[in-house]
């Protein structure tokens, strides 16, 4: 925010970053490759409901959209008030994960709603561990690993791990007081 | 496409924003006038504002501190409040700026303050009575407003806004002394303009500081409007944040006054002001905007938000 904003008192709405989210396919093979973790195929969008009825009418068609494809998206609401739309589909497959959850981004987006877009997770897993999420800041463009262990509480050492894995392909966030928990998130 | 929609819905109060601009503008220009009126009379201008600058810079650089302690406010982990740190995680990482410090003080009365002299050493405080008597989405509204005033700096353009006031009071005693201990040590050619020029520089400043006193509260009311709107923005909810305030502004009648009063030297930093009851107050006076104001803007965002899609 520049000074005249700060001056006059008018913060904007943050838009978001939507494309580094197309990085994480070639970082997903990184990952298999040095830590063994696998995506699980479950990724979502979180985004903050505006009231009114031009997000309602947004979101019909947006189930509309999501509809034709097979059922593959569900859609929850956390304690919040925020809501998570999932798309579960083959674990194989990231690219159409980040394609289809784009296109979810890219219609919030495109309707002035993109300031609500809080983060996208996308879920990975190994043989041993609980599943550990990739979070994706919008307003930042900058990933982060969150790896909950129990109701309220999450293994540092595995997320710093991870990070130091995939540091070099993805936009890590550095400042890590923004690695914000995002408790019982669907997939985790 | 994406912009465009985008400004049509998030849009910013240009006359808003040219009544806060007027406002400060005034403020300003009396400060010129004060220094200017120093500099005439061979009053020592460096002391007097060296003095002045030197508290409100305390008071600014102490704030979140002095606010904490004032308040009875205590620092929380989030294992100790996390559905207070969880709203406060989500909405920074929705308006991208750095969480602040959270707190909670164990007080009844239904209220919640930021402070701090930057974003980076802020301090968001929410009382007891304000987190049980609200739901997530209402407390959500409240602290966005609390976190626009973080964001617009609110404590230092305040701050500096009441710079003037101070500078005047402090004239107003300086000129009294200089009056009393150098008036009658002066050589005879002074005697007959002396005195009735020190009358009038103390009446002078008086006024300076009943002007820019109401100056500095319209400015305070401006910048609550201004966070309202921001906040609502964020969140995307402006009928929380407005049910919020009806809320709280009934419950804030309904409490004994004892409490009230002995709190209404925090205003500037509130959510709602706490005004005891039975002391009349002009709508001059208030360092907030009227419930009726406040609920008019937001209703009116409202309508804005629900525009349909394109």
């Amino acid at each position: 925010m520049g000074l005249l904003d700060t001056i006059l008192g008018r913060s904007k709405p943050v838009k978001p970053n939507l494309d580094a989210l197309f990085g994480l396919p070639s970082a997903a093979i990184g990952l298999e490759a040095s830590i063994g973790l696998k995506p699980t195929g479950s990724g979502s969008v979180c985004v903050k409901p505006t009231e009114g009825g031009g997000f309602a009418g947004l979101r019909d068609q947006i189930d509309e959209l999501l509809k034709t494809d097979n059922d593959k998206y569900d859609e929850t609401k956390d304690s919040f008030g925020f809501s998570w739309i999932t798309r579960t589909g083959s674990p194989d497959d990231i690219s159409d994960l980040v394609t289809d959850l784009h296109a979810v981004n890219a219609s919030l987006a495109d309707a002035g709603f993109g300031s609500a877009l809080l983060c996208t997770l996308v879920v990975f897993h190994d043989r041993t561990n609980p599943p550990i999420g990739l979070v994706y800041l919008y307003k930042r463009g900058t990933w982060y690993p969150f790896a909950p262990i129990g109701p309220d509480r999450r293994d540092n050492q595995r997320e710093l791990a991870l990070k130091a894995a995939i540091g070099n392909d993805l936009p890590m966030e550095s400042d890590l007081s923004r690695w914000f928990p995002v408790w019982g998130a669907p997939g985790l | 496409m994406a912009t465009n929609a985008g400004s049509r819905r998030f849009r910013s109060d240009p006359g808003l924003v040219a009544r806060m601009s007027v406002t400060m503008f005034l403020i300003g220009a009396l400060y010129v006038a004060v220094v200017a009126l120093l500099i005439a009379q061979h009053v020592s201008v460096g002391f007097v504002v060296v003095v002045a600058g030197g508290l409100l810079f305390a008071q600014y650089y102490f704030s979140d501190r002095m606010a904490l302690y004032g308040m009875g406010g205590r620092i929380v982990t989030p294992e100790e409040a996390p559905e207070l740190h969880g709203i406060v995680d989500r909405l920074c990482a929705l308006a991208d700026m750095p969480k602040p410090r959270v707190a909670i003080a164990d007080i009844d009365m239904p209220n919640a303050f930021a402070t701090g002299r930057n974003p980076k050493h802020a301090v968001i405080c929410a009382t007891t009575g304000i987190m049980r008597r609200l739901d997530t989405e209402e407390l959500e509204g409240v602290l966005s407003h609390e976190l626009s005033h973080v964001a617009h700096r609110d404590v230092a353009v305040m701050t500096f806004a009441s710079f003037l006031g101070m500078c005047a009071g402090m004239i107003t005693r300086f000129a009294y002394y200089s009056g009393l201990f150098g008036g009658f040590g002066r050589s005879d050619d002074d005697d007959d303009g002396g005195a009735p020029a020190l009358i009038i520089i103390m009446l002078v400043s008086m006024l300076v500081y009943i002007v820019s006193f109401l100056l500095t509260r319209t400015l305070s009311r401006y910048r609550e409007l201004s966070a309202d709107r921001a906040g609502a923005y964020l969140t995307g909810r402006p009928s929380a944040l407005a049910s919020a305030l009806q809320k709280v502004t009934g419950d804030m009648a309904s409490i004994p006054t004892r409490d009230l009063r002995s709190a209404e030297a925090f205003n500037a930093f509130f959510f709602t002001p706490a005004l005891a009851n039975g002391f009349s107050i002009s709508s001059l006076f208030s360092t907030h905007p009227s419930l009726d104001r406040r609920l008019e803007q937001l209703a009116k965002i409202s309508v804005e938000l629900g525009q349909p899609v394109a």
